[in-house]
């Protein structure tokens, strides 16, 4: 069973504020989960290589060039190149923006 | 007009029975009138005039898309309240392939929040009703995606497949969903779950919608390095020859507890159609099978955690506007637009990559990966494909599991597996429970690249259905 510490700290690593109750509920369900889980040990894997993915694939590489055009597949989408639309399109999704550009609170309290 | 496949709309097109505009009002009107039932679409779209494709066996067909794949100036929430206002930047590259081969796009549909879930009851903007039953869930994540298909309020959609996302929901609905091979397809544009097992696949109505779908959507992709570098081959071509003397793999693990009586019955029976039609039967073991569920619910939160921290609050979506310092943004803006799937999946994943824990969770469930791949490897040595049930129930009622969520991942336990080797399987529709009388779905496994096998043998015993 996890601890109220243990839960408190997670949450404070993943960057969610969870109220008490929620704390409490957390605690029982990620506990249950993890007893489950916990049948892994189980089995001997010792000598085993992990498997991270399974293309196959090592290192794919491109050449480092300059491409404006950003479109994908059948290369028919007009391109990418930043402008004054696109920075709106992107910029224009945060909250708090000033001449395009974003703009963050204060890192330090008050 | 009803029950429309990719096959009877390019006919129609081509008879001049309907246009591609009056089709595509067809179904926008039915939407209309009948999505405040079911709940499957989040979002509607116009149709677009400039799509042509008029080559393509896809032109004027018209489809709907999960709600975590972009179309370039549109909504993509991803099932969540932190996405609920998001604005897509670009096409993702199936977008722009679909839109190149003609199709049109009817709308977004509903799905569990970041695909994280297996009924789609975890959505933000409430569930999706099953077209057979009302009561039922959909299945998930893609359940939005699956009702359309079924209730007829598109021709085929897009969905995307982590642990079973495409198939369970599928077989809940009683449609064809298809996880082609990791690699296959390009992510590029999907909102990103667990990154080293998502895929996105097609819902259609029958088999043969499937390969064309996958036809028009695979394919390397420059913005997504996963994607293999080999030419795909025509997944039609292969579809007619029959089946027999195709070997296929029944492992002994599948039938375990915990599988319904009635889903038991209905995919017993369709082995004994498979062994009828010359396939030869064999028993297999999968040795590690009991051990893939365990493995997934430590590498899916693990990338989970990884993908969602960039949901801050700064860049887009929902920010708290009450908090004073940075920090506060991030964790008060995280609490109010997560819902509780998606933080019990990034609180499991902070705390397996955690310090102190990262050998115990994360690299022993990436070496019980690594064992069963290798008994993958092994059973395709001896057969040509795996078949069984693709969820060990039917659709079950709305509600009756959303409290326990260790009895909602256990609906994955036969689909996850498939994700984690990598490999491609598709899900049929196999007939419908005795008790419930709703359909069950038979899956079909492939080796790695071979979706030819698994759509030739889903089409043959699709065929023999009829």
């Amino acid at each position: 069973m996890l601890t109220d510490q243990e839960i408190k700290h997670v949450a404070r690593l993943a960057r969610i504020k969870i109220t008490e109750k929620e704390e409490e509920r957390f605690r029982k369900e990620l506990s249950s989960i993890l007893d489950y889980i916990n049948k892994l040990n189980e089995i001997n894997t010792e000598g085993v290589e992990p498997l991270y993915q399974t293309t196959g694939l090592v290192n794919s590489m491109r050449p480092d060039e300059y491409s404006g055009n950003f479109s994908s597949g059948d290369g028919s989408a007009s391109g990418w190149e930043m402008d004054e639309d696109l920075n709106k399109k992107l910029i224009g999704q945060s909250p708090d923006k000033e001449k395009g550009f974003i703009r963050v609170r204060s890192v330090l309290g008050k | 007009m009803e029950n429309h496949t990719i096959k009877s709309i390019q006919e129609g097109i081509k008879r001049g029975d309907f246009s591609a505009h009056e089709i595509f009002d067809h179904y926008a009107i039915k939407i209309g009138r009948e999505n405040k039932r079911l709940n499957a679409y989040l979002s509607t779209l116009v149709f677009q005039a400039s799509v042509s494709g008029s080559q393509s066996q896809l032109a004027g067909v018209p489809c709907a898309i999960k709600d975590n794949i972009l179309i370039d100036g549109t909504i993509a929430t991803a099932g969540s309240k932190i996405l609920e206002n998001y604005i897509s930047a670009y096409d993702a590259s199936v977008i722009t392939k679909l839109r190149n081969a003609g199709v049109q796009f009817l709308g977004k549909t509903n799905m569990d929040e970041f695909a994280m879930g297996t009924s789609t009851e975890n959505s933000a903007f409430g569930p999706t009703k099953n077209p057979h039953n009302l009561e039922r869930v959909t299945g998930g994540s893609s359940g939005g995606s699956a009702a359309a298909v079924a209730a007829d309020l598109c021709v085929f959609a897009l969905g995307s497949d982590t642990g079973g996302s495409v198939r369970q929901p599928a077989s809940f609905c009683g449609v064809v969903g298809l996880k082609p091979t990791y690699g296959r397809v390009s992510r590029h544009g999907l909102i990103a779950m667990a990154s080293s097992l998502d895929q996105i696949g097609p819902i259609t109505k029958n088999v043969y919608d499937s390969a064309l779908v996958l036809n028009s959507i695979c394919g390397n992709d420059k913005f997504d390095s996963t994607t293999a570098p080999e030419n795909a081959p025509d997944f039609t071509k292969n579809l007619d020859q029959d089946a027999a003397g195709l070997k296929i793999g029944v492992p002994r693990e599948f039938f375990r507890k915990g599988l319904s009586l009635e889903v038991e019955d209905k995919i017993k029976a369709t082995i004994s159609r498979l062994e009828q039609m010359g396939c030869s039967i064999e028993e297999i073991s999968l040795p590690n099978f009991e051990y893939a569920l365990a493995a997934y619910y430590i590498i899916v939160p693990s990338e989970v955690s990884a993908n969602l921290a960039r949901f801050d609050g700064i860049r887009y979506g929902y920010s708290s506007e009450k908090s004073k310092i940075l920090e506060d943004v991030y964790s008060e803006s995280r609490s109010f637009g997560f819902g509780a799937e998606a933080k019990r999946r990034i609180m499991l994943g902070t705390y397996a990559l955690s310090s102190g824990y990262y050998d115990a969770y994360y690299l022993k469930a990436q070496k019980v990966r690594a064992l069963i791949k290798k008994d993958f490897d092994n059973a395709f040595r001896q057969v040509d494909a795996i078949v069984g049930p693709t969820a060990p129930s039917v659709a079950f009622k709305i509600g009756e599991k959303i409290s326990d969520p260790l009895s909602l991942y256990l609906e994955d336990i036969y689909t996850v597996p498939i994700n984690l080797a990598g490999l491609p399987a598709i899900s049929i529709p196999c007939g419908n429970g005795a008790e419930s009388n709703m359909p069950v779905g038979f899956q079909i496994i492939g080796n790695s690249f071979n979706e030819e096998t698994v759509l030739r043998v889903a089409h043959q015993l699709e065929a023999s259905f009829r």
